[in-house]
């Protein structure tokens, strides 16, 4: 019976001994032409990886075994080994990168090519391209449904998010939405779709079924003037309660309650604040602060930045290991 | 005055008698400032109009870069918050060495000198019945800023209070310091002008101490060589939990010498309370 016991103690102890999670996160450096890799326990820069020219942005496959980063100067999108931490590879875009898309199973890329008005889709496991999907002008913002079957393109000229098949790689449906959008997240659900508009100052809420826009989300800080504001980076709780929007010169970012897509607060983080990060507990989320050059860590159930780190200059986007 | 000056402590009082003389002297000291309810109103709106007002304006125009203790971008009023719980204890300070002239013109202090514990010693109760007076008064601006999202972490509002008991101290006795030389009570709007105004701004209260040397090099050393500056840096480390080893050093090392000097100051037979035939009690 004692043994029992002191056993019992003892997994307990065990228990609560045991470390919290520690994640990495990679941080791609549009001007310093690097990869910051952050880890999340000590919260500091364990290394710098350089990589091709205007970093931009950045994801990792599906296996966790490689940080994919779109490097828009060199027109193509390199392939680090997360275990080396070095470019191992590179995949077959268009002209000028920005962001990605991937599918579920992590087998389909589709690549806004900035400079292009294309969609290059691309077969990860062959690493080849497979197509390229006519677009507006300037696409950016990309995002497939939860079903995976509605790939979304914002394109930040002609002011539209393009539904496109993922399987016929036709466009289904253009939505128009304030000027220069930027970003494009869907509801973990699928009800919804929201797309940031960078000189807009808003975030349309799409309904994905209807294709029209339902709703918007404003945002109002005291004492800063509203071309400041400017929405880029979504991200949204895995429960659809609570998004958070990054607001580029603002400085903040804005915690929108999703249902009434009012903001309820505004975390002040560093300058010109971009994209941004879960990590995979969602305990914490990370944004990148372009002008400040730094990444900023806010924790997600108490809604307040704890800690500011530096990483290098002009850091764009962000993605955390699986 | 001749027969109180004279009369030395005698050796061989016990703790419990200085015990009572301390709790004599802290409990006049709380009861004087529970029954003027206005000087704890005006000593809560003081820094509440700095707050909510100052801040509220200044709050985009100053950007703040990090600087120790905080670990990532904060906005004005956050920044000024230990600056503001220090310009309580300094107009508290300020305050309790008023109340001394007050006391001397009244002729109440021939009572509190009377006793024959060692004058050292009743200058120190009244020190610390000051500085109790004005942790009540930051603890309460603390809560109120609480609301306006000042929330330093919550073991923050205990390690602040051996700051804020260290650099009550200093500031009460240099207000002590200061009241000897103060022969009426009208002469204490001088020293508004020449002590706190300049204690105040010439810190790192409002702003941080980079950006005074960015404006002036020359009002960066004068800020650094100021004791407040100090009392507010220790309370800004305190506050999120950290020690600010040179500010330690700094307002442990004032308070020492403005205590000794009050205490020499105080005693007839020597300070500066002779000088002039209106000194003593009046």
């Amino acid at each position: 019976m004692s043994r029992m016991w002191r056993v019992g103690l003892l997994s307990g102890l065990a228990l609560t001994a045991a470390p919290a999670h520690a994640f990495v996160a990679y941080v791609s450096n549009e001007k310093s032409n690097t990869v910051s890799v952050i880890d999340t326990e000590s919260w500091t820069v364990t290394k710098t990886i350089k990589v091709g020219q205007r970093p931009r942005g950045i994801d990792f496959t599906r296996d966790g075994k490689f940080v994919m980063v779109a490097v828009g100067d060199d027109d193509t999108i390199q392939m680090i080994d997360a275990k080396t931490q070095a470019v191992v590879d590179s995949l077959p875009s268009g002209p000028d990168p920005e962001l990605f898309a991937q599918d579920a199973a992590g087998k389909i890329l589709y690549v806004a090519n900035e400079n292009d008005n294309t969609v290059t889709v691309i077969d990860l496991e062959k690493r080849a391209r497979l197509g390229d999907i006519q677009v507006g002008v300037e696409p950016e913002g990309m995002t497939i449904s939860p079903d995976g079957k509605i790939l979304i393109n914002t394109s930040e000229t002609t002011n539209m998010a393009h539904f496109i098949d993922t399987h016929s790689r036709q466009i289904v449906a253009n939505v128009l939405v304030d000027a220069r959008p930027r970003f494009a997240e869907f509801k973990h659900d699928s009800s919804e779709l929201w797309v940031s508009s960078e000189i807009g100052g808003t975030v349309s809420v799409i309904d994905p079924g209807k294709h029209e826009v339902i709703g918007k989300v404003n945002f109002e800080i005291p004492g800063l003037r509203k071309e400041a504001i400017q929405p880029v980076g979504i991200g949204m709780t895995k429960d659809d309660k609570t998004a958070f929007v990054a607001l580029g010169p603002a400085n903040r970012i804005a915690v929108v309650d999703v249902a009434t897509r009012k903001v309820t607060k505004y975390l002040l983080v560093g300058q010109r604040v971009w994209h941004m990060a879960f990590t995979p507990d969602e305990k914490y989320l990370l944004t990148t602060n372009g002008v400040s050059n730094d990444v900023s860590v806010i924790d997600v159930a108490a809604q307040k930045v704890i800690k500011t780190i530096q990483v290098g200059e002009l850091p764009w986007g962000i993605t955390i290991a699986p | 005055m001749s027969s109180i000056t004279t009369r030395d402590a005698p050796p061989g009082f016990s703790a419990s008698e200085y015990m009572t003389c301390l709790t004599g002297i802290v409990w006049r000291e709380g009861l004087r400032f529970l029954h003027q309810r206005e000087r704890f109103v005006s000593a809560l709106v003081r820094p509440l109009v700095w707050l909510f007002i100052f801040a509220a304006g200044f709050r985009q125009v100053l950007g703040i870069s990090i600087i120790p203790p905080y670990e990532t971008y904060i906005l004005y009023e956050v920044f000024i918050a230990p600056g503001l719980m220090a310009m309580i204890q300094l107009f508290n300070g300020m305050q309790s060495s008023l109340s001394m002239v007050y006391d001397r013109e009244m002729g109440n202090m021939r009572t509190l000198l009377v006793s024959p514990l060692p004058r050292g010693f009743l200058l120190f109760c009244k020190l610390l019945a000051g500085t109790a007076v004005s942790l009540l008064q930051v603890y309460a601006f603390l809560l109120i800023a609480w609301f306006w999202d000042i929330t330093p972490p919550p073991i923050g509002y205990l390690t602040v209070l051996p700051a804020l008991i260290l650099s009550g101290l200093m500031l009460g006795s240099l207000g002590m310091l200061i009241s000897s030389g103060i022969k009426q009570l009208e002469s204490f709007a001088g020293v508004m002008n020449f002590v706190i105004f300049p204690m105040f701004f010439a810190s790192s209260a409002l702003y941080p101490l980079w950006r005074v040397q960015e404006g002036s090099p020359y009002l960066y050393y004068v800020c650094q060589a100021n004791p407040f500056t100090h009392a507010v840096e220790l309370i800004r480390f305190a506050l999120y939990g950290q020690i600010n080893w040179i500010s330690l050093a700094v307002v442990a090392g004032c308070t020492i010498v403005f205590m000794i000097g009050a205490i020499y100051a105080y005693d007839p037979s020597r300070g500066l309370a002779r000088r002039g035939p209106a000194g003593g009690e009046g």
